[in-house]
Order: structure tokens, then sequence, then C-alpha cells
């Protein structure tokens, strides 16, 4: 690398840059060329470029050159019960950057009753303020109204939302019945949302809980007792369950069992539309902690799902990943100071939920799935980059090295080996889930916007540069399908002749599923309009009964009677 | 089934002239009943036609002539007995052509009693199947119970002696699954207690187990002693029964706890599915089935999402799909399949037996496997419905047909589902099998003629049940005799605790034997058949096996198609709580979990906000850490360190599950971290 003079690298760096010698790895294929950036846009790529002077090159060495990473799930600055998580914008887009990640997608989570707008405004705010990369938002549905409706609309048209997330746990808090679940997918699907789910079964949780702490368990081992990772699995199936009849794309956030990923490998095999992320945690240590005599570093683990003590559970999902049948990873990064879990040091229900792992979610994965030769280093790009870019429709302007996308990139060290360790994390938390951790795979240099914030283990990050990126809705990744499904599954009724013989008396009184539109008593007889049914009835005119006035809705308008080619059907007797 | 749907289509090419009602006809609507399913289905039916004005038109087909129209080519073995509308039921056995039935009734002595009663029975070289094993054995009977198995057996004189001829003696058939009293909208099934077990009767099926159905808001209790009373003075075998549960409370729970202390009922059945109505929450479910184990009940399941369904039902008639395909449409199998992942999730948590009824769905009885692959404690019963028919016929041109189909969950479209599910019999990841018989007669069910919601659900099975299971499992070659006994019979005994008084053929179990016909072939129709419903679902279906005797208590009701019944003889069969085949397993696995034993937590506690969000509300009342109270004494012996400072949670009383001891190699070190 050559600087043309220290004091002014920022104002140089803001420029112009040319990456020679890097191998570009991208999600289908790797390659050797240079890079050549201006204004934060990649300009050119090809060998032997042709660049004006006074340009900072960086020697890449033959090095892998990959697109920023895209952290898809944040909790940055959360508030919870009138405190924040520890990392705000700030502090934990700059993890972000040490990690090699250039994008991060928080979760604004308003309370319930309270606008989504409002929240949303409140969240762009704060990130605006801080943030040191680009980011993006998911807006959490905590209830469901008419008004919530109009705000989501407003969301998705002019705000740039794509990605909404619903609650099956938390209950009386954030809980949505299945019936609301089934109208809130059924309405993202019409508006080309992703419909996010925490998956856990809330009901069950609520009563495991009051269990356990009846039993006199009320350490950080009761929080995992009383979420076992059947809970999950049966959320995400239910979760899948009803997108399937809504058609509409899912995203099961922080899957975290192997029960999980297994419903939704599962799911995807039968054709649905169906994306899994593990998190940084699931995906770099198990459960076992919970049992930990220390409390505070047991609680340092809670999170929600929790992490299964199943000890290979890290391992089986890091294969799925590399399969293909989980499609992105978060870090789902929310630290609370010990302290601040020790909310909950008598109920390990009021324990704040959050594990870090924004930094080392990159770092990690290369670790556990690419050294291991599970994973190659396009899938490696895939899974941290470019299917999340797809997914939030930022695709190819992030998530890929090309002309015109944006100039986040990211110059990887396959060698390099770290110890991840609460003393040297960028995050402010006093805890790391992955104390003590070797991990194999650095980022060298880290490019944010054009501009360099990592090299040399120094990092330049400045608040307030980042830029939020709006996603626009039907993201071809998820939609395209979705689409083609729509118009195959047009559901038709049978052309059939009015039944025409008694019907039992009944009563209404009690019984029977209410049907949703109020329709006369099928008892009555319709007046018949001969001209439409095409054929008369032969029976007394009297055993009809009286006409209503009100009996033409009987026949919907869906439901045409004509004559079918071939003759009609006899209705009335058997085959 | 591939006959009927030809005869229909056929139908269906006609000119348009000819094919509808009207160009039926008045002289033949005259001699079918106007919308008579099957010509002559009204034979030997107890409807009482005056009910239905529209449809009698005065002259009905002379019994007599019924016979001749039979369409089916073979020889039927089992044949209606003719008059059926008389409350005796004892029918003169049919003469004719039955030389190859096989089974050959002597009595030594002819004193026998006219209603068919023998005290003393003796069956003679037969094959004793059992669930376990097979073996030539005579079987002598006394007073309704089996005295004696073996060769060379001493009887007494004066026995009846039935000749088996080398066939299959196998203990009769429990249906596990029957609504006969099922109220819909204020009506009833057409068949009865009465019609209900004549029918299971007929098709070697000894007892059955029928539903009560309360309605939210009655007593469980008068509903039972209801339905007791009905079946006590109507039922022709021995009968027991679930009670469904269609809401949760107190005093729900208050008489489930004496239903199985006095009344002897074991097993209950909850709802996913029916939203406001039967519906239960995930949290009730929860409760519900707490409480099931700790009375040592079987937990029934209706697993579907009622939610849902409901969502659905909204959507595909506000299309403007308003026929019997609706219901399909409406209830895809997902629903079930994810309905019986939850019930299984919440048994697994609670540590409970569940069963899941009416498995109509390949997903659903995957579901299951997959289940029982993990331990969980899952039965699953597919029905004679899911087992031998598919849902194509929702989408059937006649109304009454496909309304005929209408059952929840529904059957699937999937026209291999039936092989899937009997794969799945065969190699025991299903269990028993019910009938789910639930018959309205096509006017009951035209209830829902504009609105597919209101069909009344239910289809037919009780009396085809065992013919299914041999025809498409032993007969193909999938099952052996052995593993047939115990899905249709044995395994439902053990599962509701009635082995081996039930389900077997030993010394001092019940006289309940079918000699069963493993060739006698016979076409299943609406003609034939003991039930009071014009429709059969499986109508044209050729089924190999069948029951050629049929003994209940020790008598002799059916023989070679002549069934004598006698309404009121069916005993209620009390069962006990807690039966081994479910519950052996839930006791060794009932062990509590324990915390871990820890310091206290000496750091610093944030302080936090008064309205507690985001958390499950616990269920005792307890202090906030963060108030500050005066010191008190502390018993320095209980913990072996002393605290500097006054404690947060001084005043919360130490729990006993959360004993502080001295851990061997000393306490670790709870506040610093690593």
């Amino acid at each position: 690398m050559s600087y043309q003079g220290k004091k002014n690298i920022p104002k140089i760096t803001s420029d112009r840059l040319l990456i020679k010698g890097g191998r570009i790895v991208n999600d289908d294929q790797s390659f050797h060329a240079d890079i050549y950036m201006e204004d934060g846009l990649i300009k050119q790529i090809g060998d032997n470029l042709i660049v004006p002077g006074g340009v900072k090159v960086i020697e890449a060495q033959g090095k892998m050159v990959i697109p920023g990473g895209i952290d898809i799930h944040t909790h940055f600055q959360m508030p919870y019960r009138g405190t924040t998580t520890v990392d705000d914008f700030a502090q934990g887009s700059k993890a972000a950057l040490a990690g090699g990640t250039t994008m991060v997608v928080d979760h604004v989570i308003p309370d319930p009753g309270n606008s989504l707008l409002e929240a949303y405004d409140q969240w762009r705010q704060w990130a605006d303020e801080k943030a040191c990369c680009d980011y993006s938002l998911h807006v959490d549905i905590t209830h469901w109204s008419d008004s919530v409706q109009q705000e989501l609309e407003c969301l998705i048209k002019e705000k740039g939302v794509n990605s909404f997330q619903v609650y099956m746990a938390y209950k009386d808090y954030y809980q949505m019945t299945n019936s609301e679940l089934y109208e809130v997918f059924t309405f993202l699907a019409e508006r080309g949302g992703i419909a996010q789910v925490h998956a856990e079964n809330g009901e069950i949780i609520a009563e495991e809980q009051a269990r356990m702490l009846q039993m006199g368990i009320t350490g950080p081992e009761g929080h995992v007792l009383s979420r076992p990772e059947e809970l999950e699995a049966e959320a995400v199936f239910r979760a899948i369950t009803i997108a399937s009849q809504t058609n509409c794309p899912l995203y099961v956030t922080r899957v975290m069992s192997k029960s999980a990923a297994d419903i939704i490998s599962q799911a995807r095999k039968k054709g649905n539309v169906v994306f899994g992320e593990p998190i940084t945690a699931s995906l770099g240590t198990d459960g076992t902690h919970y049992w930990s005599k220390n409390w505070a570093k047991a609680a340092s683990f809670v999170t929600s799902p929790p992490l299964s003590p199943d000890p290979t559970t890290p391992d089986y999902l890091n294969t799925l990943l590399s399969s293909g049948d989980l499609s992105v990873t978060g870090s789902a990064h929310c630290t609370f100071s010990v302290a601040q879990k020790a909310i909950g040091k008598d109920d390990f229900t009021q324990i704040p939920e959050g594990v870090n792992g924004v930094e080392e979610r990159m770092a990690l994965i290369w670790d556990k799935a690419v050294t291991s030769g599970k994973m190659d280093e396009n899938m490696f790009v895939a899974v941290t980059s470019t299917n999340a870019a797809k997914i939030l429709n930022l695709y190819p302007r992030k998530g890929r090295i090309a002309v015109g996308s944006d100039a986040d990139l990211v110059i990887w060290d396959t060698d390099s080996i770290r110890t991840i360790t609460a003393k040297t994390h960028n995050s402010a938390a006093e805890y790391n889930i992955f104390e003590g951790m070797e991990l194999r795979g650095a980022p060298l240099v880290v490019i944010c916007q054009g501009k360099i914030v990592l090299e040399d283990g120094n990092l330049h990050a400045t608040s307030g540069v980042g830029r939020f990126i709006p996603c626009s809705a039907f993201p071809d990744f998820a939609y395209k399908r979705v689409k083609a499904r729509k118009q195959l599954a047009v559901l038709k009724a049978v052309p059939r002749g009015m039944y025409d013989g008694p019907v039992s008396e009944y009563s209404m009184s009690r019984g029977g599923t209410p049907s949703a539109s109020a329709r006369t008593s099928p008892t009555k007889q319709p007046v018949r309009n001969l001209h439409q049914s095409g054929f008369s009835l032969a029976g007394n005119p009297a055993a009809c009964g009286p006409p209503a006035p009100d009996d033409i809705p009987i026949r919907p308008a869906g439901r045409r009677i004509v004559v079918p080619p071939g003759g009609r059907s006899n209705i009335t007797s058997l085959s | 089934m591939s006959d009927c749907r030809r005869e229909w289509n056929r139908e269906d090419e006609l000119p348009v002239y000819l094919a509808g009602p009207i160009s039926t006809g008045p002289n033949q609507r005259k001699s079918f009943g106007m919308f008579s399913s099957v010509e002559g289905a009204f034979e030997s039916k107890t409807i009482d036609f005056d009910n239905y004005a529209v449809g009698r038109q005065g002259s009905r087909t002379p019994r007599s002539g019924s016979r001749e129209r039979l369409f089916d080519t073979r020889k039927p073995v089992g044949q209606t007995p003719t008059e059926a509308r008389e409350e005796t039921l004892t029918d003169s056995p049919r003469d004719g052509d039955d030389a190859n039935t096989g089974v050959e009734v002597r009595t030594s002595s002819r004193d026998e009693s006219p209603d068919g009663k023998n005290e003393k029975l003796l069956i003679k070289g037969g094959r004793v199947v059992n669930e376990d094993q097979s073996l030539y054995a005579d079987v002598y009977i006394e007073d309704g119970i089996i005295k004696q198995v073996g060769e060379n057996l001493v009887v007494p004189g004066g026995v009846k002696v039935i000749e088996a001829d080398g066939r299959m003696v196998i203990p009769g058939g429990i249906d596990v699954n029957t609504c006969l009293m099922k109220p819909f909208l204020g009506i009833k099934p057409v068949d009865d207690f009465l019609q209900g077990t004549k029918a299971a009767l007929a098709g070697g099926t000894t007892m059955i187990i029928d539903h009560v159905t309360p309605q939210p808001g009655d007593s469980l209790m008068e509903v039972f002693e209801h339905w007791q009373e009905a079946a006590d003075k109507k039922a022709c075998c021995d009968y027991s029964l679930h009670v469904d549960i269609p809401e949760w409370n107190e005093t729900v729970k208050h008489e489930l706890e004496l239903l199985v202390e006095e009344k002897g009922i074991n097993s209950f059945q909850v709802y996913m599915a029916y939203k406001d109505l039967y519906q239960m929450s995930d949290s009730q479910l929860y409760k519900a089935f707490s409480f099931l184990k700790h009375l040592g009940a079987v937990v029934l399941v209706h697993a579907e999402n009622g939610d849902l369904i409901a969502q659905e039902q909204r959507k595909i008639l506000g299309m403007g799909i308003t026929g019997p395909e609706g219901h399909p449409l409406s209830r895809p199998e997902e629903l079930e399949a994810e309905a019986a992942f939850r019930a299984i999730t919440l048994s697994n948590r609670v540590n409970c037996p569940v069963y899941i009824t009416k498995v109509m769905s390949k997903s659903a009885a995957d579901t299951i496997t997959q289940a029982r692959r993990k331990g969980s404690l899952v039965f699953g019963e597919p029905i004679s419905a899911s087992l031998a028919a598919d849902g194509s016929q929702y989408w059937s041109k006649n109304w009454a047909k496909a309304a005929a189909y209408v059952t929840s969950p529904p059957l699937s479209p999937d026209p291999t589902t039936p092989d899937h599910l009997h794969t799945l019999l065969a190699c025991g990841d299903l269990q028993v099998v019910g009938s789910a018989h639930c018959a309205y007669s096509t006017s009951q069910k035209a209830i829902g003629k504009d609105d597919f919601t209101l069909i009344p659900e239910g289809t037919n099975g009780v009396e085809e049940r065992m013919s299914i299971v041999w025809d498409k499992s032993v007969a193909m070659g999938k099952m052996d005799e052995n593993q047939f006994v115990a899905v249709t019979s044995t395994n439902a005994a053990k599962i509701f605790n009635l082995y081996p008084r039930k389900g077997r053929i030993a010394v001092g179990s019940d006289a309940d034997i079918v000699i069963w016909d493993p060739d006698s072939v016979k076409t299943i129709s609406a003609r034939l058949q003991q039930s009071a419903s014009e429709y059969n679902i499986f109508e044209g279906l050729e089924c190999c096996g069948g029951p050629a005797l049929v003994l209940s208590q020790g008598r002799v009701v059916y023989e070679d198609g002549n069934l004598q019944a006698h309404p009121g003889t069916g005993r209620f069969i009390p069962r006990k709580p807690f039966p081994d085949f479910a519950y052996q397993r839930v006791k060794f696995r009932n062990q509590g979990k324990q915390g871990v034993t820890r310091g206290m937590y000496d750091g610093p506690v944030h302080d936090v906000a008064c309205t507690p969000k985001y958390i499950t509300p616990s269920p005792s009342a307890r202090t906030s850490p963060t108030s500050n109270q005066p010191p008190p004494i502390r018993n320095l012996h209980q913990s072996n360190f002393s605290l500097s400072g006054a404690q947060a949670d001084d005043n919360v009383p130490r729990r006993s599950g959360h004993r502080i001891v001295a851990p061997p190699g000393g306490r670790s070190n709870i506040t610093s971290l690593g």
C-alpha cells in the first residue's frame, strides 16, 4: 500500500481507490482482477485498468476480495424496560466493520399499541446520527389492527422497508394468534413484503416458565429448560404452514436448533418459499453454558430461542448452511451489560435476552464452515452477503463486486488466526460468548462506501456516515416463485345443478362454524331463474317454501350454472 | 371405486335431456325415492320415510325386486336382512346359495333358545390368530367367557359345535372411533346405537368405543349419562365411551375426575379445530394435557389448525366456492400435519401419551412416524375412509355424492394416500384403525347445500373397516394376519386398557370372536349395508376377506350373512386409568429437573422501569429485586461465606428447591468474568 501523506488519509481515500492483484470472489465465481472505485462506487473491474493519477493503490497480493458482509439481523440501541442495549449504532457498526461487515439491517421494535411509523422515524434518527456503515431496517409488527395495516402500506411504499417480523412467542406482549398471522402474511404477500417470524410457541413457553419457577429453578438454566427446541421446531412448522397457505415468502429469524433447521430444510424440499437464518451464536456455540455455575456467564448466553444444549448443533447448522438449506446468516447482536442482565438474577424470565456476534460472524463462518471443508469461498460470500442482499432486494447494489455496485469490499485474509476475547472486541459488553475461541480467517482491509475503514488492524470508522438504504418490495429472490404460483393456484368451484332434495330441519342456535357473511337460511328455496339454470324442476312449487325477496344473494356470483358440454350431470341420483 | 366412477361418467355423457333430475322422470323417481343414492338403498333401513314427504311418492320398489337388481356379478356373501325395521331383528336364516361359506354349525341338542343365545359353544378346528402368534386350537366358550383353548378339549355334552375348518379365529374387532349420536345443529346421525352396532357386528367388529360429544356449556356428566342410557337400550355389542372436552374450566376438571374415578372412562378428546366452538388454545391444551396425565387418561386429539381453517373458509366462500370441494380446499392436509406436530410437541412437554384421531393424510402420518422415531408417546389412528378412499370425489358433479365424503380432517385428494397409510399401519407406525362412523342422510347433509361449512361431517365405515384392512393390507402382502389382529383389535384394547379382556383369544377373555374368511369377496354397496345412510363412500369397492361368523358375548350374532343382533345386549365396559401400554414409559420419564446450585449473584443490578414488559407474568407474587430492604440476620451456617453489605435479595425467601451447598472443590467465583 502506498500513501501520499499520513494526515489526509480520509480525504484521499474518499475519492479514488484501486485494489490491485486481488482475487475477486462473488457468490457465483472467483477470478483475478483489479478493482477501481470512485465516489463510493465500483467503476471498473479488469486487468490493466486505465485509471487517473493520484489514486491510492492497495496491493491485494492474490488475497481474496469479497463483497462486504451484510448482517441481516441486529438490535443496536434497542430500548428495553427503560434501558438500552450497550452497543448503540456507533459502537455496533464499528464492531461490524471490524469483523468485515459493511452493512447491517436493524430491527425496529415498536411497543405494542404504538405507531410503527413513529418507531421507524425514531430508529432512523438514531442510526443516521451514529451509524458508521450503511444500514437498512426491518420493522417488527407487534400488534395487528387496521391502523397498522395503513402504516405498513406506507412503510413499504414510501419508507423503503420490505421485511417485517412477527412474533409467535412472548405471550400477552408481542405474540400473535394464528388468525392474526394469517392476516399479516396475506397482507404482506399482496404487497410484496417478506414475513419474518420469531418462531417459538409462546403459550407453551408461558406454561413451562410457570412450572420451572414453581419447581424452584430460577437461574438461567430455566431459560433453556422452559424453551426446549421442540417448541421452536413446532412454531417453525406452523409458520411454514401458514405461509404456504397464504403463499407468502417466509423468513425464519434465529434458527437455533437442529430440529428447527430440519423442518426448514424439509419444507424447502417440498417447495415452500422459506429462508432460515442461523445466527453467529447458534453457529459457534451451544447451550451447555446455561448450566455454568457463574451466573453472569450463564446469563450472557440468554437469548430466544435459546442455544441448544446439544453440542453437535453448531456443526449441524454449518452443514445445512453449506448445503443451501439455510440461506443467510445474521448475528442477532443485542448486547446487555452484566448489570442489565442481573435484572433477572432471581427470575430467569426477567433476564434481558440477547447475545453478541456482529463482529465474529464472518470469521466464525469461515472457520467453522470453509476451513473445515464444508463450504467453498463462493458459498461463503453467498451466505454472508449475497443472499441477504437478494432477499432485501438490494442486489446487485450490495452483495456483489460488479461495476456499478457500492464499493463495500473486504480483503479477506484466510490464514490469520485470532483469539476472541472480550478484552479486545469492539462491542461495549463485558462478556463475549465466544470467549477464548480461536478463529482462522479475518478481514485484512475493509472498504466501506469507497473508504478504507480497517487496515493494519486499525479501525477508522466515522460516526454518522452510514446511509439508510431503502429496500423495495417484491424481491425477485423470494417473489418470482410466489408470483408464478399465484397464477396457478386459482381455485374454482365445481359447477353443479342445484341440490333439490329434502333438507333436514336443523337449528342454527349452536354449533357449526360461523360463516363470515350473513347469508339467508339455506332451507328457504330461492326463486329460480329458469333461464339461468337451464332446466325446470318437476317438483311441487308449493314445497319450495315462500319466496323471500332477499333470496338473490344465495347464488354467489362465482358460482355460475351453465350447461356443461356433454350434458348436465344428474345431481340427485348416484353414479 | 373405479367402477362406480366409470358408471358415473357414462351418465355424464348422456344428452342433456336425459341427464339431470328432470329427465329421470316421475317414474324413475318413484322407484328410487327422490334422491335415493342407490337403487334399493332404503330397503331394510329403519329410516322413517314419513319424515321425507317430498321424496316419498307412494310406491317403493318391492323388496323382493331389489335383490334382482344387484349389479355386481359376484355373489354377495353378506346379505341384508330382509326385515330390519322390526325391532326384534331376528332373521330367519337365508335359504339358498351359500354352499361354499365353509362354516358349519351343528348343534348336538336341538334346544337352542329362539334368540340364538347359547350358553356353551365349541369352535373346532380353527386356527386361533392372536396378535403374537397363530396356532391350531379349539376354543370352548361358556357364559360369554372363553373357558378353554387347546386341542382335544374335554367339554360337557350338549355343546353347540362350530366347525371352523381351519379358518382363522380372531378376536373380534374393536372400533375405537364411532360417533353414533353426535349432534350437529340439532340433528343426530341416522345410525344410532342400534343401527351402528348392527353394522359393526356385520363387519366383524364386536366392540365399539363411541364419542360422547357434549356442547360447550353442557355438563359432561349429564351428557355421558344420556349416552350411556341410549346405548344400554340399543347397543347390540359391548361398548365403551370416549368423552370429548368441548371447553376448559374448573367444572370440567371436576367432572373429568368423576368420570375417571367413578364412571370408568379413561380417554378424552380435545379439539384443535372448530374455532369458537370446541377449539382450545395451546395454553388450554397444555393445561388439559397436564390434568389428564395426572388422571392417567389417554388424550385424544382432533388435530387440525382451526384458526387457519376459519380463515380459509372465509376466503373460499368469498371466492364463491360453496360446494363440498370447498371443504378440502379450506382444510389442506398441511393444517392437519401442523396440528399433529403441535399436539405431539405439547404432549412431549407435558410428558403424556397422545392419540391422534383420524389420520387422514400422508403428511400427518409422516409427522407421527417421525415423532415416534424420536421417542414420543404418540398413537395414530387412520380410519376406514382414509384407508380406502381419497378426496377426489369432493369434485364430483353429484352434490349428494360429494357431500357424502365430507368429514374432518378431509380425505386427502392425493390418491396414493390410502396405500401410504396402509404401509405405515403394517410397519407399526400407526397403531389402530377406527372408522369414525358418523352417518348422516343426504337430506341432513343438504343442510350445507349452499355453504359447505354447514355440511354435517362424517362418513360411514364401521362395517367395512376390517374388510378394508384385510383387503388392502393383508391380501396385498403388506401385513401378516397377526398384525391384522393387532391393528383391528389388540392395540386398541391395550391403549384403552381393555386388554386382555378384549383383543385376545385366551382363557378368561370375553368370547368376542370372529371366524374370518380370507377368501370371501364382497362388493360394498349401500344396498347391502346395515347402515341407514343412503350413501356408502366405498360404493363398488371389492373387498377380499370378511367375517364368516361373529360371536359377541358368546352368542352367534352373525353367520353367513344373517345378522341376529339383539338390541340392549351390549354392555358398557368400564376402563381403568393408567393403561400400561401408554403410561408405563411415562412413569419412567417422570423425573423432575433440577436447578443449578450457584452462589448468589452479588454484582450490580441495573435499575429497571417499574412496569414490566416483555416478560411472562410469573405465577407467584415476588418482591421487586431492586427494592432495598433492611438486612435480616444472616444465617451464616446456611451459606458458608459472608457477603459484604446488604443484599437486594435478602428479603427473598430461599426456596427449598434452591439449596445452597458448598460444592466439592470450592465455590466458583460468581462475579468475575470468564
